[in-house]
């Protein structure tokens, strides 16, 4: 006769679970769940902005336990950790870096998007919520950064929320009720940090739509072609649970390059400097993963445009899905198209130069070009080519394109960076 | 672990083999790889160094005279310091220790009988006795008196009347000079 | 695909470099070499000692060091008795008044901080022509350049070229942002005479006080670099037991 004592335990769980079907839905969701059998590594970084999530609310909440919010004791509360704390400066330089990290992928994830078309129908809701995500993010990011209370925290936080002031009649009224007062201070600072560990627990609660919207339909893939027959899938376990893990390792070996050798590589010096409401920085910078908005921001010479045209380059992508009119989803197939998608790679990564460096010479002229050119791309550009453009020929199904150049080339890990 | 049943493992016994210990180690990295990281987190909530910095505190007793009492605080709370007068350390040792409820001879409590040196809590519900100070309330046996709930310390800081269950605490300490100890 | 990949990295690690120096901006200082710098990279305990004489003989008459506590000492070498007698020369106020209510004077011991010079920020302008000593606990990490620019401003200092506008009661540095700086130059030969008998020049006291500063900005940096260490060894073995086993798997598919 068989042990038991096993026996005893899974006949609760199935006690649980015919009563509230969680094994049978993670069963269903995680394991059997038929994937796409051509995702390429582009296609790790959803699973990779879940964990960092995770990364990031954990080590939030072990710094929560040491930190003080308040004007005078936040930047020692953090020396503290780094000091005096055990593992203090590993869970403090893991939750910088992280933060880093987090939209390095969440940014990557997003262009695997714009890039395979996943965006489009019947997609579009995934989109919407991913995008729902990116700007809780931005939010709790900005937020977070003013904790340490350091000279950057300060100004960055004055500079930022003044942006609301440019709203004409009340602006100057909003700007004191965010305040809490009539410089950022100390309310500023304490419901910052209470926002700023509320909003991570609702960027859970999207990330569960967002999952459930993907369920829906299930994965896009390279093709950007439906799977229509079983050949065209494979169980998400063991196969993509073992390719993520892998993933996941050597992600963490970058991780952990910046985590223990170069944590304050991403970080401004200044920062480092205890908050003086009587001294601004020379040089007022965010964080790279803002730059971006700040040289839009800039580059207008009018205060109200300027706020709206960096708020704006977020807000647009909510209707990319009905800007893009291409009747086919995969950038492998649009020959126009899958070159223009790297003029907007490069046109970021301007910007992201120009919002580093002081607003003079070259860094204005290119920061005015590089901010033209991002709205063209998605209200001129992403129209237009997706009328023009002529596809080529879609494969019948993804299982016979997999047959087609041998499974190794699309499946394995031999060339996973490889696009036909 | 992946029911390999389900699929179509192709290739001979060797592989499956293979594919299992592949399996296993991965596995067992990876639990590994959890573990380590989960104990710095844990390790933060241990007391940080400048918390462990104040669980040692040291005394000067050259100021303390004969006959007087001295607190001092330790690891937030006070201990109490009596260098005993003779007859204090007299009563403390005439004492048929059977009849005490915590029975401890007099010498199981102190290293220089005339420093007598205990944390200053009351055992029964965490109080602080009287006895200190100057025209302190002492209790019937000399030593100390618990206004709480009326427990009585003896020279020894021994309980003789009263709820509290046990003798003041003895802290760990030593002396690292005639005059001088680190409690802690 | 892999062009325009490599295309997107290359501009990004461009677009990392910082701007360059224009010729009226002030020069960057030039690279030293430091024990600490590099993943194997730890503090030079000899150096930091001396350092520290510098900073208690020298520097501390302006700059406190408020995150350093005494027995933070203990880490550079020094005993535990030695820290005590340390912290022993230093009186600091107590942190509770006494039985009258009144603040009083004690010995420091070795888990108080180490104290500065003045009670308050007002106190160091008073005794400073209006400037501001800023504290040096993390002033390596809290400037651009770290440790070379910290000793470029040490050994900096210079005659102010021909037609410079220099004010009244500023010096002239090489390479100080605008290049006039509030601080007289604070080192001179022989300034402090090392306990260990090393030649006390200038470059030599900048040199080690740098890196006592350095370490005390970042104390954690020798356990960090061995826990990474540790990390990245157990995350490479890790990668290529995952990677072997997803090839074994995924061979099910092909």
């Amino acid at each position: 006769m068989a042990d038991t004592r096993p026996g005893a335990m899974s006949r609760i769980i199935r006690w649980i679970d015919y009563r509230l079907p969680f094994i049978q839905a993670l069963n269903h969701e995680l394991n059997e769940y038929p994937t796409p059998r051509n995702l390429n590594y582009w296609w790790n970084f959803g699973s990779l902005s879940g964990i960092m999530l995770v990364v990031m609310i954990a080590t939030g909440v072990f710094l929560a336990m040491q930190y003080t919010p308040s004007s005078e004791a936040a930047f020692d509360s953090v020396e503290r950790i780094m000091r005096d704390v055990n593992y203090g400066w590993l869970v403090r330089y893991a939750h910088s870096s992280g933060a880093s990290m987090f939209f390095a992928i969440v940014y990557i994830h997003l262009f695997r998007g714009l890039y395979y078309g996943s965006y489009k129908q019947p997609r579009e809701f995934l989109w919407i919520l991913g995008v729902i995500i990116l700007i809780l993010m931005i939010a709790t990011a900005f937020m977070g950064y003013v904790l340490p209370w350091g000279q950057m925290s300060y100004w960055a936080a004055t500079v930022i929320t003044n942006l609301f002031s440019a709203i004409p009649l009340i602006g100057q009224n909003i700007v004191t009720f965010l305040w809490g007062g009539f410089t950022v201070g100390d309310p500023t600072l304490h419901r910052f940090y209470a926002l700023h560990y509320l909003l991570p627990f609702i960027i859970v609660a999207v990330v569960g739509l967002h999952l459930i919207a993907l369920h829906r339909f299930g994965s896009n893939n390279p093709l950007g072609i439906d799977t229509k027959r079983p050949q065209d899938t494979i169980p998400f376990h063991p196969y993509y649970t073992i390719k993520d893990l892998f993933g996941l390792a050597v992600f963490l070996l970058i991780y952990a390059y910046f985590v223990f050798y170069a944590p304050n590589s991403l970080l401004a010096a200044d920062n480092y400097i205890p908050a003086n409401p009587m001294q601004t920085p020379n040089h007022i910078v965010p964080e790279w993963y803002l730059l971006p908005y700040y040289a839009i921001l800039r580059a207008v010479p009018n205060k109200l445009l300027g706020v709206i045209m960096a708020f704006g380059s977020i807000f647009l992508l909510f209707i990319v899905p009905w800007l893009d009119t291409s009747p086919v989803r995969s950038a492998r197939f649009r020959p126009v198209y899958k070159w223009v998608f790297w003029l907007l790679v490069i046109d970021v990564i301007a910007l992201g130069w120009v919002g580093a460096n002081p607003p003079e010479g070259l860094v204005v002229t290119v920061g005015q070009i590089a901010t033209l050119y991002y709205f063209v791309h998605f209200l001129i550009l992403f129209p237009v080519i997706g009328k023009l453009e002529r596809p080529k020929p879609l494969p019948a199904s993804i299982a016979t394109a997999v047959l087609q150049t041998g499974g190794a080339r699309l499946g394995g890990a031999g060339a996973p960076l490889a696009k036909s | 672990m992946a029911d390999l049943a389900q699929h179509d493992v192709s290739g001979a016994h060797a592989g499956e083999t293979r594919r299992d210990f592949l399996i296993l180690t991965a596995s067992a990295i990876g639990a590994v790889g959890v573990a380590a990281t989960i104990w710095p987190f844990i390790d933060t909530l241990n007391p940080a160094r400048d918390t462990l910095a104040l669980a040692t505190t040291e005394v000067d007793l050259a100021p303390v005279q004969v006959g007087q009492r001295l607190t001092v605080a330790w690891r937030g709370k006070p201990v109490f310091i009596d260098h005993r007068t003779p007859e204090e350390i007299k009563a403390a040792e005439d004492v048929t220790v059977s009849d005490l409820r915590d029975p401890q001879p007099d010498s199981a409590r102190v290293k220089k009988p005339e420093w007598l040196v205990v944390i200053g809590v009351c055992t029964h519900l965490g109080c602080i006795p009287l006895g200190q100070k100057v025209g302190d309330d002492r209790g019937s046996y000399g030593g100390w008196f618990c206004p709480c709930h009326g427990s009585v310390y003896d020279t020894s800081g021994r309980i003789r009347q009263g709820p509290a269950p046990q003798n003041l605490f003895v802290p760990p300490y030593d002396f690292t000079a005639d005059t001088t100890i680190k409690i802690g | 695909m892999r062009k325009p990949v490599l295309a997107a990295l290359a501009l990004l690690l461009l677009a990392l470099t910082p701007p360059p120096a224009s010729a009226e901006e002030t020069p960057s200082p030039p690279h030293q070499q430091w024990s600490f710098e590099g993943i194997f990279g730890t503090y030079d305990r000899a150096a930091a000692q001396r350092g520290f004489q510098v900073y208690k003989e020298v520097c501390s008459a302006c700059h406190p060091v408020k995150h350093l506590y005494f027995r933070d000492l203990a880490d550079l070498g020094y005993s535990e008795d030695e820290v005590k007698a340390i912290a022993s020369t230093y009186q600091v106020t107590n942190e509770q008044p006494n039985d009258q209510g009144q603040m009083f004077q004690r010995p420091a011991r070795p888990s108080d901080p180490i104290p500065g010079p003045f009670p308050n920020d007002q106190a160091a302008r008073a005794a400073n022509n209006g400037a501001l000593p800023p504290d040096l606990s993390m002033i390596v990490k809290a400037r651009d350049g770290g440790p070379d620019y910290v000793f470029g401003i040490l050994t900096g200092y210079k005659d102010p070229p021909a037609g410079f506008n220099l004010l009244t009661g500023m010096n002239y540095n090489e390479y100080f942002p605008g290049h006039q700086i509030a601080m007289p130059p604070p080192l001179a030969d022989n300034a402090v005479t090392y306990a260990d008998g090393t030649s006390a020049t200038v470059p030599q006291m900048a040199h080690d006080v740098v890196t006592f500063l350095a370490w005390a900005a970042e104390p954690n940096l020798e356990p960090r670099h061995r826990t990474g260490f540790k990390v990245v060894l157990f995350l490479i073995v890790t990668a290529g037991v995952f990677y072997a086993a997803k090839r074994k798997i995924w061979a099910a598919v092909h």
